[in-house]
């Protein structure tokens, strides 16, 4: 199946919470032990999930999500305190289900080639430093990322 | 003809992706024409392990249920 030319996947990170954290790392490490060419661009929020401390406390909302195990009417959501509950509920639950932790997922995409481009614009924005970020993140922008996913076989907004 | 283990992953009460990232990682390091054997939990590797052999070119001589969330598999290293 695999010939010459590895295939490739390109995603888009933009989401900066716990449960938008996941798809992109568990899909890149994935990809990667199926021996395809991967890049994540972290843009705008997304770039809190290569953010040395900010990637520590990411946080699942309980406002304005019906999806939710175990949804709350927005006005409780509202409440200081909840977004923290959901976090730790939420925490449990994957944790149960024996699913790895974010950081975890996220060492093992970097350890097997996948590349992290951080949104240079993103953190001229935010006032965010290189040194701020994980060991092993490139920088770019729009460009340099659309020249990875030119050739890319799968592309995915997350 | 026998099917002799060369090395065992034990994957269980692991889930998604873990079991496909540590099976090739537990591929990577026996050889060529050798055989993995990979043990799990998760019910999603019963789609995922053959689909993992099948797109990276290696070769899944089996793949069975042995009980409720008892999953055995024998992958063969061809690359």
């Amino acid at each position: 199946m695999s010939k010459d030319k590895p295939k490739r996947m390109a995603i888009i990170s933009a989401n900066g919470t716990l449960d938008a954290a996941y798809p992109p790392v568990i899909l890149a490490s994935t990809a990667a032990a199926m021996d395809m060419e991967v890049a994540i661009f972290f843009t705008f929020y997304g770039l809190d999930l290569i953010h040395k401390k900010r990637s520590k406390k990411l946080k699942v909302s309980p406002i304005a999500n019906p999806a939710a195990p175990m949804p709350v009417p927005n006005i409780i959501g509202m409440i200081p305190g909840m977004t923290g509950m959901a976090t730790w509920m939420m925490k449990r639950w994957m944790k149960s289900a024996n699913v790895a932790k974010f950081e975890e997922l996220r060492d093992m995409c970097l350890e097997s080639g996948v590349r992290f481009i951080g949104c240079q614009m993103t953190m001229d924005v935010y006032g965010v430093k290189e040194k701020d970020l994980i060991e092993g993140c490139e920088l770019g922008g729009a460009a340099a990322f659309l020249e990875f996913a030119m050739d890319a076989d799968i592309t995915l907004y997350m | 003809m026998m099917t002799e283990v060369h090395s065992t992953l034990d994957a269980r009460n692991l889930s998604c992706p873990m079991p496909v990232l540590k099976s090739k990682k537990a591929l990577k390091a026996i050889e060529i024409n050798q055989i993995l054997e990979i043990l799990a939990t998760d019910p999603g590797s019963m789609a995922d392990i053959p689909a993992w052999s099948r797109t990276t070119g290696q070769e899944l001589i089996s793949s069975e249920e042995l009980g409720p969330k008892n999953f055995r598999f024998l992958v063969k290293r061809l690359k």
